[in-house]
């Protein structure tokens, strides 16, 4: 059976009522949970710990899917399904938001049709991310509410929720998984799919063509949805207040519950599930109705600084050096008590590439030239590591290509080459080539092209020439690409035994005074075993 | 005491296994009613890098991740992840790593010592044999599927043979930890 289509698998059980379980990772809870909910159409770009929510969903044969070429293609495509009329759900890691950032900002002023949910997973601790910002801050930016689940099965029950609000309130709506939540799995109840009719397609300029004048009018509207989505919060079951013992209570959202409900068995508690806006009025009457009430959460001091400007004065923080890194069952006492973080995590086993791995040859060749690299965001992240250790900057997705450029401003004569791979280099490398060759820059870029994302699991691109779904599409060539976008010179080289051919072939490349790129073709390993 | 609860941590490098292994026991918790939780790192772990998991199951399990000091059993498929993660178990908790060379010695193929491990920690769990073969139709191809459940078998078998008979799985069957079905409703 398909490793994606696990989460299919459904048990009946015996009991007093006869319903259906699955054990699944918040990811499938979450495809899980929108497909109950009557989604129509969703859309992605892949990244660690969001993929498996298309992925997931990508098994429904009723639905729409897609992997776009990147999150802000993937936003504006499910975000106009829902304008249009159908329900739509659009994911990402939290990197992703950032690319998408520019729709959502304004998708907030326009509101939807039908409902529109955008997941966005976090990565506190940085498993497989380049940077651990905190998007619940988008919530306040964009003026979007925020709903934020502790477990898979709650994941589930919030997706549905989150359509509803997203209708009602006429509002995308963000919802904030962590890496904790999407890639653990729990025993979730199943349920069967409403189907919600789509509505018809109606002009409604006053609403969806955001020049000024209306979009002043609209910053009105959102304001006052604002205040409709704060009344909301105070009365949603989304936040929970569980009484017990009066002396001790916790304000909490996400995995920190669940760490604390073990520790502190006995305490109250006020788990915020619909973050933002705030429920003020439930914050206040709860903090007045414990003795000592303690704020715990994960990365930054998100609710910790609405609580102090509510002034709420007896409230306990955790000491700010916890604002890096996750929380777990051992730290959870010492996040309560205030204390400062001192235990140092055992060191793990980095990453490396694999072997055989077609990657080994180009940075081989690039150690041996003593090149600066200019890298980006796959596998080929990994040529910085030991030995090969020739890759010298990572920052986005697509920079690669742009830090050629940029680096070449400071150092017009130096050995600098610029790395991306081939999904990459379509999620946000095609501007930036264009961009050198019309500003007449120089160098040598270098598409890794192992024909798949494979830093992700190994999904499909336009440069594949397969869908999601595995279905044959149309094919994106990118020598063609590249020589259209104003490369003088495009050469496809097999790096795999052609090690000399490749290493002259960057000396010749590297002294001439043209913009370049070398397309090192060769499949992932990990592609060729399935 | 009566034991309401298991919890185990699996350890290990990327490609050895350790997600397949602590998917099966999920799976066959759940198939035996129990209430289950599985945590993971496997954002690169497929490059090689540390892999690691938690599986509990039983009453009143609400972290998915298990503290220093928490899980009754640790299953280590390398030597290295063995030192890194000893600090989970429990003073009285199990700990399977003297059978990693013996499960070395029951496979004909590398791929399959996860399998074998799983057979040695089945020996220890109160889970029914039904609800691990129901685990196997979930988690493994067909094609590989009936190699994996002998191995398995013969694993626990070996396990079994060599644990004290007092501590034998089927003791630690406990009625009261049968999942109470209306917890999500």
């Amino acid at each position: 059976m398909d490793k994606n289509c696990i989460f299919l698998q459904q048990v009946r059980m015996a009991g007093k009522t006869s319903f259906e379980k699955a054990f699944l990772s918040g990811n499938e809870a979450v495809a899980r949970g929108a497909w109950e909910a009557g989604l129509k159409t969703a859309a992605a770009y892949p990244g660690t710990p969001s993929t498996e929510i298309l992925q997931s969903l990508s098994a429904y044969p009723e639905l729409t899917v897609q992997w776009s070429v990147n999150e802000k293609v993937a936003f504006e495509v499910a975000y106009g399904a829902a304008v249009g009329g159908v329900r739509s759900l659009f994911a990402c890691k939290h990197v992703g938001l950032n690319v998408a950032m520019d729709p959502l900002m304004t998708a907030s002023y326009a509101g939807v049709e039908a409902g529109f949910v955008v997941v966005v997973c976090d990565d506190p601790g940085m498993h497989s991310s380049q940077n651990e910002q905190d998007s619940r801050w988008v919530g306040v930016f964009s003026k979007l509410p925020v709903l934020e689940p502790s477990t898979p099965a709650e994941a589930k029950m919030f997706v549905a929720e989150a359509f509803t609000i997203s209708e009602k309130f006429d509002t995308p709506v963000i919802m904030r998984l962590t890496t904790r939540i999407s890639h653990s799995k729990e025993d979730v109840t199943l349920g069967q799919r409403v189907e919600v009719e789509p509505k018809p397609l109606v002009p409604n300029m006053q609403k969806y063509v955001m020049v000024p004048k209306i979009a002043r009018m609209r910053h009105e509207v959102i304001e006052k949805r604002l205040d409709k989505l704060r009344a909301f919060s105070e009365k949603t079951r989304l936040n929970k207040i569980e009484r017990k013992d009066a002396k001790l209570g916790f304000i909490t959202s996400s995995v920190s519950y669940c760490y604390l409900k073990e520790a502190f068995p006995d305490a109250s508690y006020l788990k915020l599930g619909f973050l933002y806006p705030f429920c003020d009025e439930k914050i206040k009457a709860f903090a007045a109705s414990v003795k000592k009430v303690v704020v715990v959460e994960e990365l930054d001091p998100f609710i910790e600084d609405h609580i102090k400007a509510l002034g709420i004065r007896k409230a306990k923080f955790k000491h700010p050096s916890f604002r890096l890194g996750e929380f777990d069952p051992g730290l959870i006492g010492e996040v309560v008590a205030g204390n400062e973080r001192n235990i140092q995590p055992m060191p793990v086993r980095p990453p490396r590439l694999c072997a055989g791995c077609p990657h080994w040859a180009v940075f081989t060749v690039f150690k041996k030239l003593g090149l600066f690299v200019a890298g980006d965001i796959g596998c080929y992240t990994l040529g910085s590591l030991p030995p090969t250790s020739s890759l010298h900057t990572c920052i986005c997705m697509g920079a690669g290509v742009t830090f050629n450029e940029g680096l070449r401003l400071a150092h017009p004569d130096g050995k600098i080459v610029g790395v991306v791979g081939d999904s990459t280099f379509v999620h946000s490398g095609i501007t930036g080539l264009i961009n050198a060759a019309y500003n007449k820059a120089k160098g040598v870029i270098f598409i890794l092209d192992n024909s798949t994302t494979a830093m992700t699991g190994g999904q499909p691109h336009p440069a594949t020439g397969r869908t999601i779904r595995d279905e044959p599409t149309k094919l994106l060539d990118l020598a063609e690409l590249c020589k259209c976008c104003g490369a003088d010179h495009v050469d496809v080289i097999d790096p795999v035994g052609h090690i000399k051919a490749l290493e002259e072939l960057v000396r010749k490349r590297i002294d001439q005074d043209a913009l370049s790129v070398i397309i090192a073709k060769h499949p992932c390993v990990l592609k060729k075993k399935k | 005491m009566k034991k309401t609860q298991y919890n185990v941590t699996f350890g290990g490098i990327g490609g050895q296994g350790i997600i397949t292994a602590s998917e099966l026991l999920g799976w066959a918790a759940l198939y035996d009613r129990y209430s289950v939780k599985k945590s993971e790192v496997h954002g690169m772990s497929q490059r090689g890098g540390s892999v690691e998991s938690h599986v509990r199951f039983g009453k009143g399990v609400f972290s998915p991740l298990l503290g220093a000091g928490q899980a009754d059993f640790l299953l280590c498929f390398h030597e290295d992840e063995h030192a890194r993660l000893a600090l989970f178990l429990k003073d009285d908790g199990v700990d399977l790593f003297e059978w990693l060379d013996k499960a070395q010695a029951m496979i004909d193929n590398p791929k399959m010592l996860n399998t074998a491990l799983m057979g040695v920690l089945a020996a220890y769990l109160p889970i029914q044999q039904p609800s691990w073969d129901r685990a196997f139709e979930t988690v493994f191809p067909e094609k590989i599927r009936r190699h994996n459940q002998d191995i398995f078998n013969k694993a626990r078998q070996a396990a079994q043979t060599a644990m004290n008979p007092k501590k034998r799985g089927r003791d630690f069957k406990n009625e009261e930890m049968i999942y109470d079905l209306e917890r999500n409703d």
